[in-house]
């Protein structure tokens, strides 16, 4: 039995250990703001914080995040007002969006550990997050504006 | 069921069906009452149906189909265009509102169920939601907004000329009295539908959000917050979920296949055999086994445990770099003549100077960020299937026909698009969820593609050999023009064995190239399609614009000339092209070409404005250079100015890109720069690093780590769209694909002025690498 934290609340799971975080929220939790755009770890649309690191879930098995605590997309703010979330809205980054709860996750880690990047820590971190839409140009000015705030 | 539908629907996407919603509608005393199907406004069957007209199932105006208004004064406006990015959920209901003097910020946005005879056509493909629908959406806001007056001055007893509905109010004009539009709408909903001739529409200098800045798009909130629903997202009580095998070769099929390991997997489920298409495959799916588990990752592992031993057929020897060798081959021998203007032969034997060149472009494959994916579930005969679809209607009609329902009995809903760019107007995967359901005993099952999946069992970009071959006299003008352009056709999904590029190909700047020349020799050399060949983003514009932009940069070099006058003097004066006389079977992107001709005008002078906004000519940095490319697309004119920057290693980077864009007037500019924006990402995707290639009939690339495309670090660093300013008395053209033909040239040209290298073959991956 395997015991973790998804957005504050405590989960068990008693499944195949090796099954990745990814399928675990999406298919047994529900929770399907996390998305699947790969499977290894190529494109950054499952990124989730593991005790408020930026990971891949769909190469992280529920084993490897036993015992810790998983934020994703639903649990980064309970309003969905943290100042990613607000800057991606402000720019109006998403166009299709389904990466972009990837790379908000990702840029609220870059944030956290680098409140006020430059144009080279910003794609120095977000290089692993695909966008096929193409939204990089509103993506940098998203994240300077979040991080002004 | 009906909870969790309502559930779907509050949490990201609403979608409207005719069973349900409207019924629901009826008694909050909204203005639906009931759908009444208009008859098709087409033309006469013996004359020729132009643009929307010539769409399946044409427009729909009318209000009943897509506006309902709630005593509160909520007023949901149908979006019966599928969503991949382009806005066209956030724009389609805003010319309603417009129309319609609604307050923006009390509209909600419903999504369509696939159903053309109620909506009319809703192929979200071709650049041409707002182009078709602007007229027919505004007239759809202006008949409510007269069916509101109407219920305002009845009620007052007062003629409608004395009332003008205005933000979301109908005021009577002599009292200043107000009744909301949440008040009127059940008196509204019992009036008859105005004629379509007696409409009033607004003056376009009254527009309160057509054409205006400001506009946020409308699922942004759910997008950011993780509540947006995806195909890949849905989610119903019971579902199972279904990953399939496919064969890896086109044409090939199961020869036999062992699951006896897959059954032993935990969270099996069932083994559903999915039955090898027919050929020519149009868009059945491939065939294959699908494994049916409780969670993907069941199925995943599942899938991973088959022992398939596969009939690879007749495409098990295509080779992607034999194969460009024998399209080489056939572009250097004469083709099938598409146009000829004048003497080629002869002007090209007596020319001054001579240039011939080869440029190439492989497969690509689309790579949506939300890899495809349908869920479909079967009680008691219906048929509902939710999935992420640019074609709901021809996936209506596909589930129907394998299910062998009647095709009242299957509804196809419609999740927002994790991205389509051609790929999901294909909806084979909502028929592998059907059969999967239909395996199971109607059970809802999710299918899903994983990358791997997506990246090889796409419908490809076609692979191109375009050669061209040019004379110029001895003052360096052009005096013969000879393009060969070798490529498999789309249409070989639909026709047995076809070897040419069909109009709808040759018509995307191959027959309409621009230029004053008086002689000229388009010709398409034959070939046959070893895969299955898609719409891309643009299509056939990528490989001619390319071959033609880039030809035109190595003419101008050649005559020792500045690439923007020597484009300017080859696109010659200002004048309506006579391509049409000249090619019997033009097609101009499904519209009249003399009501969107072919306007060397407007291309000039798109050209001139890109060149003016990124100051052509201006001095860059040892190492940079700056490229040029123009043309014309989906009825729109683009013109792009890259600068391109080459280091010692080179290493190729882009610090600027400004793209100019002539589509008429537009609706919502924020979403017209995001697609420019988008579509050099793309564009610069082609140039640098996409290709899907062929070995033993099989793809070489798997996911996204071996089929590259562009990354932030890529990027440009600043990417400046400039929008030609129109009134509203032009017509629109296209945005979604027209951005992406000039970029590849015009960084390849950039490149060239950086470095000297003239990159010729995309992508250009190590080709100008040092070690």
């Amino acid at each position: 039995m395997l015991t973790l934290k998804v957005n504050g609340q405590t989960q068990t799971f008693d499944g195949d250990p090796s099954m990745p975080v990814l399928w675990y929220l999406r298919d047994v939790l529900g929770l399907t703001g996390t998305k699947f755009g790969c499977g290894v770890a190529a494109c950054g649309a499952c990124t989730i914080h593991l005790d408020g690191d930026a990971v891949r879930s769909c190469v992280t098995s529920v084993s490897d995040a036993n015992g810790k605590s998983i934020t994703t997309i639903e649990g980064l703010d309970p309003e969905g007002n943290h100042p990613v979330q607000k800057a991606w809205r402000a720019v109006n980054v998403p166009q299709c969006g389904y990466c972009q709860a990837g790379q908000i996750m990702q840029a609220a880690a870059l944030l956290k550990q680098t409140p006020h990047p430059t144009d080279a820590d910003i794609d120095g971190t977000m290089f692993g997050n695909i966008c096929r839409c193409g939204t990089y140009q509103r993506i940098r000015a998203a994240i300077k504006q979040a991080a002004g705030a | 069921m009906t909870k969790h539908i309502r559930e779907v629907a509050s949490s990201g996407i609403e979608n409207v069906s005719r069973r349900g919603v409207l019924k629901g509608m009826l008694t909050t005393g909204g203005l639906v009452l009931a759908v009444t199907i208009l008859p098709t406004r087409f033309a006469r069957a013996d004359t020729p149906k132009w643009g929307a007209d010539g769409m399946p199932h044409g427009t729909v105006n009318n209000p009943e189909a897509f506006i309902s208004i709630a005593p509160d004064g909520t007023v949901t406006i149908v979006c019966h265009r599928s969503e991949m990015g382009q806005g066209v959920r956030t724009g389609m209901p805003l010319i309603v509102a417009d129309e319609l003097e609604a307050d923006w910020g009390r509209v909600k946005v419903a999504q369509a169920t696939g159903d053309e005879v109620k909506f009319g056509n809703q192929d979200t493909d071709g650049s041409r939601s707002t182009r078709h629908f602007i007229k027919p959406m505004r007239q759809c806001g202006a008949a409510a907004r007269m069916m509101l007056e109407e219920a305002a001055a009845k009620r007052w007893g007062v003629s409608v000329s004395d009332v003008e509905a205005k933000n979301h109010e109908v005021v009577q004009k002599s009292t200043g009295k107000k009744l909301g539009y949440g008040e009127l709408a059940a008196d509204a909903s019992k009036l008859a539908v105005p004629a379509t001739d007696s409409l009033r529409l607004k003056d376009p200098a009254q527009f309160r959000y057509i054409g205006k800045e400001g506009t946020n798009i409308v699922d942004g909130f759910n997008i950011t917050t993780g509540r947006a629903i995806y195909g890949q997202d849905v989610r119903l009580p019971g579902q199972k979920y279904a990953v399939v095998a496919r064969p890896p070769v086109m044409g090939g099929k199961v020869a036999s296949y062992d699951a006896t390991e897959t059954k032993k997997v935990p969270g099996f489920v069932q083994i559903v055999e999915i039955p090898a298409p027919s050929y020519p495959m149009a868009f059945q799916p491939s065939g294959g086994i699908a494994v049916v588990a409780d969670n993907t990752w069941a199925a995943i592992q599942g899938r991973k445990a088959l022992k398939i031993v596969w009939d690879d057929g007749p495409h098990a020897t295509y080779d992607s770099q034999a194969y460009r060798a024998a399209m080489e081959a056939t572009a250097r021998q004469p083709g099938k003549v598409l146009r000829s203007d004048g003497d080629f032969a002869a002007a090209f034997a007596s020319a001054d100077k001579k240039v011939e060149a080869e440029y190439y472009i492989p497969h690509n494959a689309h790579a949506t960020m939300e890899p495809p994916s349908a869920t479909c579930r079967i009680v008691d005969g219906k048929a509902e299937v939710w999935t992420s679809v640019q074609s709901p209607q021809a996936a209506h009609d596909l589930v129907a026909k394998y299910l062998g329902l009647p095709p009242e009995n299957v509804t196809v809903n419609v999740t927002l698009l994790g991205g389509g760019f051609g790929r999901k107007s294909k909806p084979d995967f909502a028929v592998e969820a059907a059969l999967c359901s239909k395996g199971i005993g109607g059970a809802p099952v999710k299918v899903v593609w994983t990358r791997e999946d997506d990246i090889r069992n796409d419908f490809y970009h076609t692979v191109s050999v375009e050669r061209l071959e040019a004379g110029l006299d001895k003052d360096g003008k052009v005096v013969a023009w000879r393009h060969n352009s070798v490529a498999p056709t789309i249409f070989s999904l639909f026709a047995p064995d076809p070897k040419h590029e069909a109009p709808l190909e040759q018509g995307m700047g191959l027959v309409d190239m621009p230029f004053a020349i008086s002689n000229i020799s388009i010709e398409n050399g034959e070939a046959e399609a070893h895969t299955k060949i898609g719409w891309w983003r643009s299509v056939s514009n990528v490989p001619h614009g390319f071959a033609i932009q880039s030809f035109v940069a190595e003419l101008a070099h050649a005559a020792g000339k500045d690439q923007k006058a020597f484009l300017l003097d080859l696109i010659g004066p200002p004048r309506i092209l006579d391509v049409p006389e000249k090619v019997k079977s033009f097609w101009d992107y499904g519209e009249n070409p003399e009501v969107y001709p072919i306007d060397t005008g407007r291309l000039r002078n798109v050209l001139e404005f890109v060149a003016e906004k990124a100051d052509w000519g201006r001095k860059v940095p040892p190492g940079h250079g700056l490229g040029l490319a123009v043309h014309r697309s989906f009825v729109s004119y683009v013109a792009a100015v890259i600068e391109a920057a080459v280091d010692e290693k080179g290493n190729v980077t882009v610090p600027r890109v400004d793209i100019a864009v002539d589509c008429g007037p537009t609706v919502n500019p924020d979403r017209v720069r995001s697609q420019f924006e988008g579509a050099v990402i793309m564009g610069l995707g082609v140039g640098l690093m996409n290709e899907i290639s062929f070995k033993n009939g099989k793809v070489q690339q798997s996911n996204l780590d071996d089929y590259l495309v562009l990354r932030i670090s890529d990027a440009p660093k600043e990417t400046h769209v400039h929008i030609v300013p129109h009134g509203y008395d032009m017509l629109l053209g296209g945005v979604g694909e027209p951005g992406v033909p000039p970029v590849a040239p015009a960084l390849m040209n950039a490149i060239f002025a950086a470095s000297g290298k003239r990159i010729r073959s995309l992508p250009l991956g190590q080709q100008l690498a040092k070690a």
